[in-house]
């Protein structure tokens, strides 16, 4: 479904990301994993399109279309989400209003995805303003099911949510991304940065990577990645591959 | 629904359409709740309905001997050459709205001026609530396509907003390039008196100043003053509102939201704490779409212990990051552009009945709809 080939990035006159190599298949959902600003959430700005962030070189590809030089919006409506780490505050803008301009579902199936993720006293307030962290992730997960994207990108979807509400976020995403549905007949797929890794008790993830010093160190079992750096730290990550 | 005769002789189908942008709806006419003044004449004016009564200055002043200690009392005739060129003329014109006590009416009372040639209309309001009444009235400004230079708007309003009386009053206007507007107005709130002004101003004008001023004179007395506009290129808008607090317990906020395509705005407010216990809040948000020039000039001054008072004023274009945001939902540029516009005017009034915020609410979309 994507595919990233040598993509250097640029923000401001800094290379933020070197390098970058990721394959995607259709129905799979991988995790990316590395130390705070090593370029995690870079990645993923950039291949929803960013204007901040300038690929200096290499290519993205959605289901084999080199979408590199297209606009956010062009890609949003190719089928690629995006939940963000830190949203902006929209003032005056309800976030109901919003969804009934991003959805083309009805107005009741919009309500009753905002019961699913705890979000139905939040319709009328401004998209953002004063949500907790908890209520930021939700408000974004619930974002992204009115929108119902092909290829989801969540940016550490777990962090600042509840015990109570991380499954409910689980449960979510796992909707988002279609695990109800066997393999061979899912058709979406994912990119998740986390942190902890719990998601993974919710999300069977395929794949893991590891990001380090904006390139991508090692490819492989998500799990056993994040077992490594539990036990020895990122360091390790240097040499793995 | 067909125009009264009058009406119909009077306006042509195109003012109808400029009159129903100031959110004046004229198929209501028949009702005794809207007053109509084209230039200097009256086409309609409303009569005693649920202890509102709407009646031409000039035929109140006739009625109502002690209508005269309400005339050019908290507006003075000389207080600049507008004043003094409304207060010179032989044959007022302009309505008097008299919301009797404890009536409560929260359907909202049409005022419509309607500018039909290129000279000076001078107008002269009074509007008064008594004890315990609840009044709203929306008051459309608007001129025909073809007047031009030499067509201006001179209008005085006095509102007096009795104990426990609540007044709000929203005014639209719909003017056109080279027309200039200076609107006069002054009202007195007493005892827990509430008073809701609302200025709506998304059209075209050459020029508009005003600087309405509420004298909070009673306990616990509470005015609003709401500004939503947009200054389009080679219009002028010199804009403010002032609030005097006189007693304990008064407070007031003064809101604006200001965009410019390219016209110039001065966004000016000043609230004045003058005994304890008062409280005042000075708000103005612009947005610059186009080079133009938005000019904040926040006063607030207080002279005594205890009066709180504080501004807040920011002045930029909108973030390309929620732009982006929006973006990444699937909505284009140009969709996601106006849809933070849209929430950035986005003023709710607090004390505004359900009807007359959507109406307000119907003139901004409608503005913002036809590019404003
Ligand atoms: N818009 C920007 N302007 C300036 N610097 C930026 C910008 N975006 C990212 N950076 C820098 O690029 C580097 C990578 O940031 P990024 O947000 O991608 O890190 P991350 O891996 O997501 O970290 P974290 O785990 O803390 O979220 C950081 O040093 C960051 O400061
Ligand atoms: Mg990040």
């Amino acid at each position: 479904m994507l595919e990233v080939q040598n993509l250097n990035v640029q923000v401001g006159d800094r290379e933020v990301l070197h390098d970058i190599n990721l394959e995607i298949p259709d129905g799979e959902t991988h995790v990316l994993m590395g130390p705070n600003g090593t370029g995690k959430s870079t990645l993923l700005s950039t291949i929803m399109g960013f204007g901040n962030y300038t690929v200096t070189k290499g290519t993205i590809l959605f289901r084999g279309k080199d979408i590199t030089g297209l606009s956010v919006h062009e890609r949003a409506e190719l089928g690629i989400g995006l939940m963000f780490q830190r949203p902006p505050t929209i003032s005056g803008l309800k976030l109901g209003t919003l969804l009934k301009a991003t959805s083309k579902k009805t107005p009741e199936e919009v309500r009753k995805y905002a019961e699913k993720v705890n979000m139905g006293q939040f319709l009328e307030r401004d998209v953002n303003k004063g949500f907790s962290g908890g209520e930021i992730k939700r408000s974004e997960v619930l974002q992204l099911m009115v929108q119902n994207p092909d290829f989801i990108m969540l940016d550490e979807p777990e962090s600042g949510v509840d015990m109570e509400n991380i499954s409910v976020m689980g449960a979510a995403i796992g909707g988002l991304l279609e695990k109800d549905q066997n393999i061979v007949r899912r058709k979406k797929s994912g990119l998740i940065i986390t942190h902890t890794g719990f998601i993974l008790d919710f999300i069977d993830a395929d794949k893991g990577h590891m990001m380090c010093d904006g390139t991508i160190k090692c490819h492989g079992n998500a799990r056993e990645i994040l077992k490594e750096i539990k036990e020895r730290g990122y360091r390790e990550c240097m040499q793995c591959h | 629904m067909p125009l009264g005769n009058n009406l119909a002789s009077e306006l042509s189908e195109d003012d109808t359409e400029r009159i129903s942008q100031s959110g004046i709806d004229l198929s209501r006419v028949s009702s005794c709740a809207t007053y109509v003044q084209k230039d200097e004449d009256v086409l309609h004016s409303g009569c005693v309905d649920n202890g509102i009564e709407v009646l031409p200055v000039q035929k109140a002043l006739e009625m109502y001997d002690w209508l005269r200690e309400y005339c050019w009392n908290v507006v003075p005739k000389d207080k600049d050459d507008i004043t003094k060129y409304v207060a010179a003329q032989k044959n007022p014109a302009g309505y008097v709205i008299i919301a009797k006590k404890g009536s409560k009416n929260i359907f909202p009372i049409q005022a419509c001026v309607y500018l039909g040639r290129n000279q000076i209309q001078h107008v002269h309001n009074i509007i008064i609530a008594e004890e315990g009444a609840e009044l709203h009235i929306i008051s459309g400004c608007a001129s025909a396509h073809h007047v031009g230079k030499g067509g201006a708007h001179y209008g005085v309003s006095e509102f007096y907003v009795k104990k426990d009386a609540k007044v709000s009053f929203t005014m639209i206007h719909t003017w056109g390039e080279e027309i200039d507007v200076f609107p006069r107005s002054a009202s007195i709130i007493e005892e827990n008196g509430v008073f809701l002004s609302n200025y709506v101003c998304m059209k075209p004008v050459h020029k508009v100043q005003m600087y309405p001023t509420a004298y909070l004179k009673g306990k616990n007395s509470v005015a609003r003053f709401s500004s939503v506009v947009i200054a389009t290129p080679e219009s002028t808008m010199d804009l403010g509102s002032r609030a005097v607090l006189e007693a304990e317990g008064a407070s007031a906020e003064l809101i604006t939201r200001a965009i410019t395509l390219g016209g110039t705005i001065i966004s000016r407010g000043h609230v004045l704490g003058k005994v304890s216990g008062t409280r005042g809040h000075l708000e103005c948000k612009g947005l610059i779409l186009k080079d133009g020039i938005i000019y904040a000039i926040p006063e607030i001054e207080g002279s005594v212990v205890g009066t709180e008072l504080s501004h807040e004023a920011a002045v930029g274009k909108i973030a390309k990051e929620e732009i982006e945001y929006l973006m990444a939902r699937g909505l284009s540029e140009e969709v996601a552009t106006a849809t933070i516009i849209r929430g950035f005017l986005d003023v709710k009034i607090a004390g505004l009945p359900e009807a007359l915020q959507s109406q307000i609410d119907s003139a901004i979309d409608s503005a913002e709809k036809a590019g404003f």
